[in-house]
């Protein structure tokens, strides 16, 4: 009599396995250029495919979020120097091979205009009125000196921890790591 | 029927991947179910993304047309 009732649950349960979502995580652990238009052209992709996406910034990826228009006072020695070193923002990351001093990266933002490529300003600008969601690695973030006040205007962006991003990779059909 | 009653128009010629599904992903939710969009493409990767696009959102693909490097695809809004 309870049938009803049984298959419901069963239901909820087939729901709740891992993987059962149309639903991708990723991690962008690379600062560099090309994998960062990579992730951007899947993450973009995907939500187009109607999946919801969750991206996780580790390490090198929190640069690219950085907004080089916002300045962050009162940090100390070490991180103002990391702040230095590190790309402010995802204008100014180079590629992984190829770089030459800065004029690999020239050519391929120049053959991605020329042949009509989305730039990661388009692809962020997608991303963002699709709804991809944007976790950043709170303690990358701490370690590398990286205020949450100087990130990019991003809707819905978080710092969280890694259990959030495994407890989203853990309902995803798909889960990348870059 | 030549262009299946389509309601419009979306011109992504020129645009490389993933801009034209993305694209047609944000407008398509604005037709009636059941309504029509042409999508022009000269992405030949569009070929094959399309359908892929249509059969994991559920949509339908009503025709693709090649005219040269053109490509001419007819969305109907499924669901």
């Amino acid at each position: 009599m309870d049938v009803e009732r049984e298959i419901s649950a069963i239901k909820a349960q087939l729901e709740e396995r891992p993987g059962a979502k149309k639903k991708l995580s990723m991690i962008v652990f690379s600062g560099d250029l090309d994998k960062q238009i990579a992730a951007l052209v899947i993450a973009t992709g995907a939500a187009a495919m109607g999946m919801e996406v969750i991206l996780f910034y580790t390490f090198w990826g929190t640069s690219a979020l950085r907004d080089p228009k916002k300045r962050v006072r009162g940090k100390d020695l070490v991180s103002r120097m990391f702040g230095f070193m590190l790309p402010k923002g995802w204008n100014r990351l180079k590629l992984s091979q190829m770089e030459m001093a800065g004029a690999g990266s020239a050519m391929i933002k120049g053959l991605m205009k020329k042949k009509n490529v989305a730039s990661l300003d388009e692809l962020y600008a997608a991303a963002g009125a699709m709804g991809v969601k944007i976790f950043v690695c709170e303690m990358s973030m701490d370690l590398m000196g990286i205020r949450r006040e100087e990130l990019v205007d991003y809707p819905g962006l978080e710092s969280v921890g890694v259990a959030t991003f495994l407890s989203h990779a853990g309902e995803s059909s798909i889960q990348l790591f870059l | 029927m030549a262009d299946h009653d389509a309601i419009k128009t979306l011109d992504y010629q020129g645009l490389k991947c993933p801009m034209p599904i993305v694209k047609t992903s944000m407008e398509v939710p604005k037709i009636q179910v059941g309504q029509v969009v042409e999508v022009l493409s000269t992405d030949p990767g569009a070929l094959n993304d399309f359908p892929a696009w249509a059969k994991t959102t559920g949509n339908e693909i009503v025709e693709t047309r090649q005219e040269g490097t053109l490509i001419r695809i007819f969305v109907r809004r499924k669901k």
